[in-house]
């Protein structure tokens, strides 16, 4: 932590802000643009205030993905954060196998999110996919094309598969930190599996949990090129989350005018929860006092 | 030569450190005595230009140095955890603040081997950083630091790690090297007797406050305050309430002594008075001393002395006695302490009184 | 509660040890008396924390057997062992509060809720955290911390024994005293057996009736902070306890005296011949500064600590320390010193030998 006060690296973050601003501000400026405004081409705008707005809050579709958004986010959080934890507290905690554990579990991690997709729609396919046709073999009616219920199910499995490594990982590096003296003291004291994992790696795990949702969260939330390259949004628009239904409206229908006031809204929406998580989950860390030196 | 003017720091509206005045002569070595978090490691790095004061200036040989980088001044610094590269060989570490400034290599040579005559590392020069003691690898952070031929070393309670025989050791080491070297030593420790011992000055630090500064026997015997008393003071100072009434200062506890000699100068009042452990005894002494009859609450002995610590009333004491004393705890024990044994501090805690052995020494 | 026996132990982190060098912790035999206070002393490596994970069971012995009481505990774990310990850096369960804390290891085991509420109160009342028991342990000092420990480590009453791992390391000097004097307090109130690991010898003799002192996984020496101070059964506990440690000289044992040099020191004893590198050894609080009689000496520098100073000299190319009592009169540059004769020891090949016939008074 040596930090000397020198006004001179400004100017060294001068072309990162330069370059942010181009490819940031600029087109987030359009957007702006384009929520306030209609337009019918040739570059005429006309000002309709918040009419946009509006219409994006007042309609059910909007209303209908942002429903499936948060259950879908909801119950990839539940699902990946605790499986997460629980792998990490099985790993090996050193030696070859510690490392080599953690490799396989990287891996899914490096893969793009499109061939994740792609990886997916293949495996579950009844007729070539492994998944797929050993479930039509067994007799079990799966079509993530026509049950919403399957493709839902697909899609959560496939971004716990994708995912959980990320949450596993940050735990891990959490556990790594506990000094070895906590757990003899557990031990000495007769604390349960269950008190050493509640009272000495929870509390110290809780910095790097407060990451990974946040991370996790965030993700899932504005999650697209899974569901659209698996699903497609279908059956019907049971997987049609708000990414997906955005890039419908603004591309598919070509309605910018909503699209942009709704991605603005998607994106203030963002903002506030990680901001609300973000308080919640150091507010419960604040009881730490500030020691000088 | 380092001069602090006014120099404070004030983190999130706290103060971390109170406007501060301080000089260090060149070639001398100077202690930073005080507990965590008292400021020592704050004030340290406002002396090296890692932080900036939030009022006051800097100066080093008569130029201001406010907010200069710490890479533009000649400034080394040695840290509680031994900081060493564990890639490089000893040789290497004590040569990279050289290879950096991009001196020939046959002065980096000389001068490496040089620095490691003085702090005895020469036959360690191949080895790595892991494969030494505790001891040696501070040494070798030690010969890094003193290698570029820094004006400020800057050494962060260096010994803190240590065990306490190589403590003893090193602290044998430090002040010759720091003679050798010719540069200003700054050294921040926790322990009194660590001041004693590396010897120059002393500068006693409280709740980011220099109490006192100057030579550290001198700030020892007359401690200006009882914060002062208090912080270069292991085992603590005692403390006992009084009052002088005419010619008798009559303590709290109970105790009457003729306020004679230099006690006769001060005003009537209440007073504290402070002693140290070892001034106290079983034996009257000769001349004038005050018997302190306490219940002994636990003794320690260290194999040729013995500490009692002994309570009257809510006064706790700490005795320091030759021999070995088995005494069972909770006991009646009378000790006595000579008038010319304690210091008087008015009821600010400021010096009123200096003990009369004190000003003699 | 009980005695704690270690009967031919020892340890090696080697799988295929090639000899006694690659043992950390050489053959021991020891017995620790019931409700004693005990001090394990040594340097880094010398192999007391390799004990200390012995007798708590961290690790198993290569060799040798653990009994606590009558019962054989070499392969018990941890948790059966009924030990309390407290670390070097203070380990509490920073989302508990004070209370819970203390009442952690007492729920584990399934006790009444009346009696945990009696008996934390009585432990938080001793370590003197009575008003602090319903805070959050996280943002408290840490010395407040190391006290939590302590008190986890006291709560239960059938604990066998209390193992303290250098428990003072990161607590500053003045709150030290505080927490020794404590720690004396705990002992002589509850009356556990208490083991202390340290290389504070200060904090080893402080503590302990009996230190065991340890070097190159060896135990050199068990005795009393007077035995090992008036009579070091080996060079190392010499040098290592004592601030400074003793003057240890090479000389020639001449039955009762011993020659450095052309000079003649008189002993407290007469010495039968001795084999091997023979030296003397004497305490710096046991030489005395003479104008007249005595070795002539080469003062060096005087170093003064505040309540002694101590004359660093040399005498025939050896050092030695001198501690010179408050007030007393400095020599010049150079002096005679004299060596207290009953207190002279006699070493060969390091080890402490006993005189044939003692002098009269003298005190071995």
């Amino acid at each position: 932590m040596l930090k000397t006060q020198n006004n001179k690296a400004w100017f060294l973050v001068l072309p990162v802000l330069l370059l942010v601003g181009f490819s940031a501000i600029l087109p987030l400026m359009t957007v702006v643009n384009y929520a306030f405004n209609d337009t019918f081409g040739n570059n005429a705008f006309f000002w309709v205030g918040l009419e946009w707005f509006r219409d994006v809050i007042r309609s059910e579709r909007m209303h209908d993905a942002l429903q499936r958004q948060l259950i879908f986010s909801a119950i990839i959080l539940a699902i990946e954060i605790p499986l997460g934890i629980a792998i990490a507290l099985t790993l090996p905690k050193r030696g070859v196998w510690a490392s080599l554990t953690l490799v396989l579990l990287a891996l899914p991690l490096l893969i793009p999110w499109n061939v994740v997709g792609t990886i997916w729609q293949l495996f579950t396919r009844i007729d070539i996919g492994l998944l797929g046709s050993t479930l039509a073999a067994l007799g079990v009616d799966f079509n993530l094309g026509r049950d919403a219920i399957d493709a839902w199910a697909t899609l959560i499995v496939m971004d716990v598969w994708h995912w959980t490594s990320l949450v596993t990982l940050l735990c891990y590096a959490g556990l790594q930190s506990i000094p070895e003296a906590y757990y003899q003291a557990g031990r000495i004291d007769q604390a349960s599996r269950w008190a050493v994992f509640r009272y000495i790696e929870l509390p110290k795990m809780q910095g790097v949990l407060l990451i990974a949702v946040l991370l996790r969260f965030m993700d899932s939330f504005m999650i697209y090129t899974e569901p659209f390259v698996v699903t497609g949004g279908g059956p019907g628009s049971t997987t049609t989350f708000l990414s997906v239904d955005l890039v419908k409206m603004a591309i598919g229908q070509f309605d910018l005018g909503p699209a942009a006031a709704f991605s603005l809204m998607y994106f203030l929406v963002i903002l506030l929860i990680s901001w609300v998580f973000y308080t919640v989950m150091t507010n419960l860390d604040q009881e730490k006092e500030e020691v000088p030196e | 030569m380092l001069e602090l003017q006014g120099v404070s720091k004030i983190v999130a509206g706290k103060p971390h450190i109170n406007a501060t005045d301080v000089t260090f002569q060149k070639g001398t070595m100077n202690v930073l005595l005080g507990p965590t978090s008292a400021g020592k490691t704050s004030l340290m790095r406002l002396m090296a230009g890692l932080d900036r004061p939030s009022t006051g200036k800097v100066f080093w040989n008569g130029k201001d140095v406010t907010g200069q980088r710490v890479q533009d001044r000649r400034i080394a610094m040695v840290y509680q955890q031994f900081i060493n590269y564990p890639s490089m060989n000893v040789y290497d570490n004590i040569a990279s603040p050289l290879r950096l400034a991009g001196r020939d290599r046959s002065e980096i040579d000389r001068r490496v081997r040089e620095t490691a005559a003085m702090l005895q590392l020469t036959p360690l020069l191949d080895r790595m950083p892991l494969e030494l003691s505790g001891g040696q690898q501070q040494r070798c952070a030690l010969a890094r630091a003193l290698v570029k031929d820094a004006g400020l070393v800057l050494l962060d309670e260096p010994l803190a790690n240590l065990d306490y025989k190589l403590r003893e050791e090193l602290r044998d080491e430090i002040p010759r090297i720091f003679r050798e070297s010719g540069a200003i030593f700054v050294y921040a420790t926790t322990e009194p007797e660590e001041a004693l011992l590396l010897g120059g000055n002393t500068a006693c630090l409280w709740e980011g406050r220099v109490t006192q500064f100057g030579p550290a026997t001198e700030v020892y015997r007359h401690p200006i305050d009882t914060t002062t008393a208090r912080v270069f003071s292991d085992p603590p100072m005692n403390f006992s309430a009084c009052t002088k009434a005419g010619d008798t200062l009559t303590f709290e506890v109970g105790a009457k002594v003729a306020a004679g000699g230099n006690l006769s100068a001060i005003r009537d009042g209440d007073y504290v008075a402070g002693f140290r452990a070892n001034h106290l005894r079983f034996e009257k002494p000769n001349g004038p001393a005050l018997e302190l009859k306490c219940q002994l609450v636990a003794s320690e002995i260290t194999g040729s002395e013995t500490f009692l610590h002994v309570r009257q009333g809510t006064s706790r004491w700490v005795a320091l006695v030759h021999g070995i004393h088995h005494l069972t705890d909770g006991t009646d024990v009378s000790l006595w302490l000579s008038t010319a044994h304690f210091h008087l501090f008015d009821t600010h805690g400021q010096l009123a009184v200096q003990a009369a052995y004190a000003a003699a020494a | 509660m009980a005695k704690i026996t270690l009967s031919n132990l020892a340890h090696t982190y080697f799988p295929y040890p090639r000899g006694e060098q690659d043992y950390a912790l050489k053959t021991i035999d020891l017995t620790w008396d019931d409700g004693g206070a005990y001090a394990l002393l040594g340097a880094s490596g010398c192999g007391k924390s390799t004990l200390l994970n012995l007798i708590s069971g961290l690790r198993r012995p290569s060799q040798g057997r653990i009994l606590f009481g009558d019962g054989d505990v070499t392969d018990a774990p941890t948790a059966e062992r009924n030990i309390a310990q407290v670390f070097q850096f203070p380990v509490v369960y920073d989302t508990m509060t004070v209370r819970e804390n203390l009442a952690f290891p007492l729920r584990n085991r399934g006790m009444k809720k009346d009696y945990i509420q009696s008996r934390v109160d009585q432990v938080a009342q001793m370590i003197g955290m009575e008003d602090t028991l319903s805070r959050k342990a996280r943002g408290l000092t840490a010395d407040a911390k190391q006290k939590i420990s302590l008190g986890r480590g006291m709560v239960r009453e059938d604990v066998n024994a209390i193992l303290f791992d250098e428990p003072l390391t990161v607590i500053d000097p003045h709150l030290k005293w505080e927490l020794r004097t404590q720690l004396k307090k705990l002992h002589q109130d509850f009356g556990h057996t208490m083991i202390y690991v340290t290389h504070d010898q200060t904090e080893a003799l402080t503590f302990a009736d009996k230190v065991v002192v340890m070097h190159d996984g060896r135990i050199v020496q068990v005795g009393t902070p007077e035995e090992l101070f008036e009579r070091p059964a080996h060079t190392f506990v010499g040098y290592f306890i004592g601030s400074p440690g003793m003057n240890l000289l090479d000389a020639v044992i001449d039955s009762d005296v011993a020659r450095i040099g052309e000079h003649k020191v008189p002993l407290g004893g007469t010495f039968g011949p001795l084999t091997g590198r023979t030296q003397i050894g004497i305490r710096p609080e046991h030489v005395t500064v003479s104008r007249t009689g005595g070795l002539p000496a080469t003062i060096l520098r005087v170093d003064d600590v505040g309540r002694h100073r101590i004359l660093r000299a040399e005498v025939a190319g050896a050092p030695v320390a001198v501690v010179l009592p408050e007030g007393a009169e400095l020599p010049a540059d150079s002096c005679r010193l004299i060596f207290q004769p009953e207190k002279i020891g006699v070493f060969a090949d390091d080890w402490r030998m006993a005189p044939e016939h003692p002098k009269d008074r003298s005190g071995s």
